[in-house]
């Protein structure tokens, strides 16, 4: 089991808002900053634009982890999509509870597009936290 | 609504198009295999299921130095509705466009895909490749496979290569169904609205209209001039306000493109970035303007401080800045023997609660607007004004030029004089006007003298003890401040406030005269403290940016943008109070029927509303949840 843990290399799905994140992302690539090929990115116009059945539906599918990340607050180039996207984030907090899935398989981050290292490290801690954690229990074998 | 209280009712989890079999809470039995991603073609245009062709660059070495790409081509092939593949040294080169457009032809292709970097630089390039072999734009899409994967994952090479694979897959999901779009043209009406005649409304009006545009002025007061009216000399040439003032002041009046509506407030705007329509009142009477674009020129208050603030208000002889430049207009001030001025009185001060911040930021009731206004009455402002410095040693220069013999002191806890201004501080310095730097903890203390003269105690803290100061005049040198009236006509044209209240620019650096409201610019103090030079220059700039769009008289808009399926709508207006840009109301389509309509001009297609909406009537066109779900659903397949 211990072995098959180590083995483990969850799936992470990231929102990035076009604006920001998205940028930021593409920031690590420029400055070579290497991370965990465990992520894979969905570009979104804005966080706002995520619609928490959407990511509900990725984790109960199986989805590892699944990683929100938009502009910070003030910064967000549709005023505020991104606050409205925090109080979303704790709804869904609240329905993954209900549904019985570790709440630390959802994540929520301002990255701008000038933080490329951040990105980097919230990637990075996402997967060694999700290696420890385990597979997603909904995940089909 | 707390987490315990939402605990308290917890029921079976039940996730969309899974309800007839509830999810167990623990890991064993397995659930049963979601069905393996098989998009259905989609037929866009009649007779036409998807082709998509993929384009998987090597970007030199970039890419193919790390990922594996003939493979990844080959994988590519093996996908569903993918018709053609191929891979290119540079698929950004002429030679790579040119083979996109032969494959378009070749292998009569109806989506493109190009798996290369970012499609925040090279999307446009290779959008325009397919609009000249005919392929509407947005059915191309673009896989990063260098910012987010080779240049990352460049110690991983094999797990890149899956990674590269992964990512093309979650392409060709996408764009199985993506469907054309169009960008709506607009017309632009060549006239323009300025808001508030100061200094700043008075230049952006004038710049437009000698370029020919119909310009309305609105000014709520009797008089042009703003708070330049009110000002006696300007630093740093001590020119006459006037003297600036009066010329631009005929030019208005006397120019056959400006109207001018004085006494005037702006009750309503409706409309979008062309058509905009006004709704203003002259004393009672309702005018109605079209107007293309509008300038917001609204400009800023001087901060009268609370009674009792360094004894304002109690004793006559402390006043404000703006209160001693008109004294000195008056000819009121004789031969003082000391005047004391005290810094950052009101600024830099107090913090913005979040509540306010909050309550800036979205719409928000008058009752909470006041109270907001009433605690910064109080506390202060926190930010610099920024202009104050030089004020007060412009004052302190006409003081000592006035009456040599007057000691004139400065208290300030920082000192801010920038660019060429230096020059005014050593001019100062040379007329042996006193600075003195005291902190805040122990900052200045007014009282009474027996013979009716003011006592300034400080701690000087260079000096490293209190000092008094017997004291003819006490000046306090007080911030510029948003007034509650230009809060309320950010309301009116949905214009975002920053937390320091006054009205937000699109982006601080980029776009500092826009807004996110398309057609309506920002000019002069509305945006902060500004003095006459800034203000005039961030006028231009507006006019300017204002006269890019009429002089086009056309505009396109956005594609990606919200609509709603009617069947679906039940008319509750969710969608239409998350709305930042006034893009959705209720419209009633047939006897009691209320549906909801986007306003594809105004839309910026955030969708917050596609999300707000409770039955899912509303979907982003470019983004609707169909094509992000395939995505999700391409990137489980490969797990």
């Amino acid at each position: 089991m211990g072995e098959a843990e180590s083995e483990f290399e969850p799936l992470i799905l990231a929102f990035c808002c076009n604006w920001c994140s998205y940028a930021g992302a593409d920031l690590a690539g420029t400055a070579r900053i290497s991370y965990p090929p465990n992520i894979r990115i969905i570009r979104v116009m804005c966080s706002g634009m995520v619609h928490p059945a959407l990511v509900m539906d990725a984790l109960a599918k199986g989805i590892d982890g699944v990683l929100i990340a938009g502009c910070h607050p003030g910064d967000c180039h549709y005023t505020d999509g991104n606050l409205k996207t925090e109080r979303r984030f704790e709804a869904m907090q609240v329905m993954m509870e209900d549904m019985g899935i570790e709440t630390q398989r959802l994540r929520l981050e301002w990255v701008s597009s000038g933080e490329g290292e951040k990105f980097a490290r919230v990637v990075r801690e996402m997967t060694n936290q999700l290696k420890k954690i385990g597979p997603n229990p909904f995940k089909p074998r | 609504m707390s987490k315990t209280s939402r605990r308290g009712t917890k029921r079976a989890a039940k996730p969309r198009k899974r309800a007839e079999k509830p999810p167990v809470l623990v890991p064993e039995p397995p659930l049963p295999l979601p069905k393996p991603f098989v998009p259905k073609p989609m037929m866009w245009k009649e007779g036409e299921a998807p082709r998509i062709g993929v384009f998987i660059c090597h970007c030199g070495v970039n890419i193919g130095g790390v990922v594996n790409v003939p493979a990844v081509v080959e994988y590519a092939k093996t996908l569903p509705n993918v018709a053609y593949s191929e891979d290119n040294i540079y698929t950004c080169s002429e030679a790579g466009l040119a083979s996109i457009k032969e494959a378009l032809k070749k292998h009569n292709l109806n989506r493109v895909i190009v798996a290369s970097c970012t499609p925040r630089t090279h999307e446009p390039l290779f959008r325009s490749a397919c609009e000249e072999a005919g392929l509407n734009k947005y059915l191309f899409e673009m896989a990063n496979i260098r910012e987010q994967c080779s240049w990352v994952h460049s110690h991983e090479p094999e797990r890149a290569t899956e990674k590269a694979k992964d990512v093309v897959r979650m392409a060709v999901a996408r764009a199985t169904w993506l469907q054309p779009q169009e960008e709506p043209e607009i017309d632009i009406k060549d006239s323009s609205l300025v808001i508030g005649a100061g200094i700043a409304g008075i230049t952006a009006a004038l710049s437009l209209a000698d370029q020919g545009f119909k310009v309305y002025l609105v000014e709520k007061e009797p008089d042009l001039g703003g708070n330049l009216r009110r000002l006696h000399k300007l630093y740093p040439t001590m020119q006459d306000a006037s003297e600036i003032l009066n010329p631009a002041l005929e030019a208005v009046k006397a120019h056959k493109n400006i109207q001018l509506l004085t006494s005037t407030n702006i009750t309503d705007v409706k409309g979008y970035v062309g058509n905009f329509q006004v709704t203003a009142s002259k004393n009672g009477e309702k005018i109605s303007l079209d107007v293309g674009t509008i300038v917001v020129a609204c400009g800023a208050l001087n901060y009268r401080p609370p009674e009792g603030l360094y004894q304002y208000g109690i004793y006559d002889k402390v006043v404000t800045q703006m209160e001693m430049d008109q004294l000195l207009n008056k000819g009121a001030i004789e031969n003082p023997e000391r005047v004391v001025m005290i810094q950052c009185v009101g600024s830099r001060k107090g913090e913005i609660r979040a509540y306010e911040i909050e309550a800036f930021a979205m719409s928000d009731t008058s009752r909470i607007l006041r109270k907001i206004l009433k605690a910064r009455k109080e506390e202060g402002w926190p930010y610099c004004s920024r202009i104050c410095c030089m004020n007060a040693i412009k004052n302190a220069i006409l003081i000592k030029e006035l009456s040599p013999k007057t000691d004139v002191i400065i208290l300030y806890s920082d000192l801010r004089v920038y660019k060429e201004y230096e020059d005014l501080y050593s001019k100062a310095r040379d007329l042996e006007v006193k600075f003195i730097k005291f902190i805040e903890e122990a900052g200045p203390e007014i009282t009474e003298t027996t013979d009716k003269k003011l006592l300034v105690s400080v701690y000087d803290m260079l000096a490293g003890h209190e000092v008094k100061l017997t004291s003819d005049w006490v000046i306090l040198s007080t911030p510029l401040i948003p007034h509650k009236d230009s809060i309320i006509l950010a309301r009116t044209l949905k214009i975002p406030l920053s937390p320091d209240g006054f009205l937000m620019e699109a982006h601080l650096k980029l776009r500092p005269v826009d807004t996110q409201m398309d057609g309506i610019f920002l000019a002069g103090a509305a945006t902060g403290p500004k003095d006459v030079p800034e203000s005039i220059v961030s006028a231009k700039a507006a006019a300017a940016r204002a006269a890019i769009l009429m002089a086009n008289k056309k505009m396109r808009t956005e594609a990606i943008t919200a609509s709603v399926n009617p069947d679906l709508c039940r008319g509750c207006g969710r969608c239409e109070e998350v709305c930042e840009f006034k893009a959705i109301e209720l419209v009633e389509v047939a006897p009691k029927v209320v549906n909801a309509r986007v306003n594809e001009i105004s839309c910026k297609g955030c969708g917050t509303c596609s999300v707000t909406c409770p039955t899912g009537a509303i979907s982003m066109r470019h983004f609707s949840e169909r094509q992000v779900n395939a995505m999700v659903e391409a990137a489980l397949t490969g797990a």
